[in-house]
């Protein structure tokens, strides 16, 4: 299998010049993720505004791809309506999980389309999973945290 | 090791014993293993040993009483003479055969926690490990002092990977219980002063356990003389099959050890209310035990034994100083260890400056040179030398130097396919 279809042009873009790099306030949850088959880590942060994925922050060590791949995630789904971040990982999961045999739909997925070669690399599907598991423990425990906070207010009114 | 013995050592002849040496990968590359440390290939004879065994003699041993059981019982016995012979243990009764290297450590661990009277480990006792440790030869000990109340200490080891021996009588005491060390490490290819230590850890009254999955592999090996108490290794890393393991301990050690794993064949007699066990080395190798496998461990053990470990050690040694000194010539990369073929084994682990080593284990695989990437199950030492992971190049009885070369060439080649210098 050649290089260049694992190494897009795009992946090493992100890879020299990640984006949303660095742990930003203000954040509603915080998770740390690692790949414990290579020891890849990553310090991620979600914030949410209402329904919109408001920022996404991250610290992470590890190999091009896993790298690559939450510079990504990050333009990918900074600014969406939440249910939307959440179906486009969704969809990123499945062309990963894919075998190489999906499809992937270059209009909602943009630059991560160029990772549909990863999903050949049985080695490496856990690294361009990384910060985007990261990114959905953080989210799922940010929405909870929200609806706790807000059971907790209505209690206090009534 | 004579000049004349390492003259005959021919690497090529050897290489043909290996079938898949010769087997293409993808895009018809040939295959460049430097792996061995992880898993090292076997030779046509270990292949045919195991499948005869299948084909011809199997059964169940000890418990079969047709000719078929006898025929798997005196091979599956023979394999442990093979093996107390290879490791110069004084009787065959000292081999307990186990799945692999980290079951022995375990097994080893469990028993000396639920050892009654001196040999067991309790609260305010010590374990000394070392900070180059498999996490084979790590977590059964953190086990063990997080079940009893023990406590966990480690040498360090300084930039060259050179464990602190000044640290020896500070951290070896009367308090010390169990000593347990890496003979090589898989990592660093440190070759530890394991006799040493043992002198210090005996005059204080502890027991020494010796990780020799690296070791016994690659050099001569007596426990006899050797001042350890027990040995671990695991079949797979000396050309033997997956699934074997061996335990070594002193005889009259392993004779006041209570049981591991209960079950069939570690017993001497059963009732519903309790059990009494059988000697060693039954009494540590509960149900069927890997049967082909310690066939298997028998051929690849008469395999070594024909090529000689003393030559086997040299060639080891010739290979590893032939590649740190090529690795010398590619700028960015740095040893992660000992950079001098002295007291050293066959693993180097190395950095390549700002390339993570997943993409040059990658690269190099697109160039059929098998390279293991990551913590090498030693995430501490990476740890002690600020690195997160590293990329490692192993060698083996079968390594050419021409291997080397195509190492070199590939990491000249990711350098330039990641756009560095
Ligand atoms: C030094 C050392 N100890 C222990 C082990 C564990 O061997 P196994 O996985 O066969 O139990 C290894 C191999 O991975 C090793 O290199």
């Amino acid at each position: 299998m050649s290089l260049d279809m694992l190494y897009q042009e795009i992946i090493l873009d992100h890879y020299k010049n990640p984006h949303h790099r660095g742990l930003r306030e203000p954040y509603d949850a915080q998770v740390h993720h690692v790949n414990p088959a290579c020891g890849d880590e990553i310090t991620l942060r979600v914030h949410l505004d209402r329904d919109t994925v408001a920022d996404v922050s991250y610290d992470a060590i590890g190999c091009s791809i896993s790298q690559a791949s939450v510079s990504v995630l990050g333009d990918l789904v900074i600014g969406k309506d939440l249910d939307e971040a959440m179906a486009l990982q969704e969809e990123f999961l499945t062309l990963m999980q894919g075998h190489g045999k999906v499809q992937p739909d270059e209009d909602r997925l943009e630059d991560a389309v160029a990772f549909a070669g990863v999903a050949r690399f049985p080695g490496r599907i856990k690294c361009a999973l990384l910060g985007w598991m990261a990114w959905k423990d953080a989210t799922v425990q940010a929405v909870a945290r929200r609806a706790a906070t807000a059971s907790a207010a209505m209690e206090e009114e009534s | 090791m004579s000049a004349g013995s390492r003259a005959t050592y021919d690497v090529v002849r050897v290489r043909k014993d290996f079938p898949i040496l010769s087997r293409r990968l993808a895009g018809g590359d040939q295959l460049v293993y430097l792996d061995s440390a992880n898993t090292s290939q076997k030779p046509q004879s270990v292949i045919d040993a195991v499948s005869e065994h299948y084909q011809v003699h199997n059964a169940n041993v000890a418990r079969a009483m047709h000719q078929l059981g006898t025929e798997s019982s005196q091979a599956f016995e023979e394999a442990r003479d093979k093996v107390a012979a290879f490791i110069g243990a004084p009787s065959r009764d000292e081999v307990v055969f186990t799945r692999n290297a980290t079951e022995a450590l375990n097994l080893v661990a469990n028993v000396l926690g639920l050892a009654q009277g001196d040999l067991g480990v309790r609260a305010g006792d010590q374990v000394v490990i070392t900070a180059m440790e498999h996490h084979s030869n790590i977590v059964p000990w953190q086990l063990l002092c997080q079940r009893t109340g023990a406590t966990l200490r480690w040498f360090d080891f300084d930039d060259d990977g050179r464990l602190d021996l000044s640290q020896l009588d500070e951290l070896v005491t009367e308090r010390t219980k169990v000593v347990s060390l890496t003979w090589i490490s898989n990592m660093l290819g440190t070759v530890n002063p394991v006799s040493q230590i043992a002198r210090r850890a005996h005059e204080v009254g502890a027991l020494v356990v010796v990780d020799a999955s690296q070791a016994v592999p690659q050099m001569p090996v007596d426990v006899a003389t050797l001042g350890a108490d027990f040995v671990a290794f695991t079949g797979h890393k000396m050309v033997g099959p997956t699934g074997i393991g061996v335990l070594w301990g002193r005889r009259e050690l392993l004779a006041q050890l209570p049981p591991f794993l209960g079950g069939g064949e570690m017993i001497e007699t059963v009732t519903l209310e309790r059990s009494t066990y059988a000697p060693p080395p039954a009494r540590f190798e509960a149900g069927t035990p890997p049967i082909a496998q310690a066939v298997g461990l028998g051929a690849a053990i008469d395999y070594l034994s024909e090529l000689g470990m003393a030559a086997v050690a040299a060639h080891e040694r010739e290979v590893t100083a032939y590649a740190l000194a090529r690795m010398r010539e590619v700028s960015g990369l740095r040893v992660l260890g000992p950079t001098e073929a002295v007291d050293r084994g066959g693993a180097v682990s190395f950095e390549l400056a700002g390339i993570h080593p997943h993409d040059v284990a990658q690269v190099l695989d697109s160039r059929g040179v098998a390279v293991r990437a990551g913590h090498h199950c030693a995430k501490p030492a990476h740890t002690r030398l600020g690195v997160q992971s590293s990329t490692r190049a192993s060698f083996y009885l079968y390594t050419q130097p021409e291997e080397v070369d195509a190492l070199i060439d590939g990491l000249d080649y990711t350098k330039r396919y990641f756009g560095g210098s």
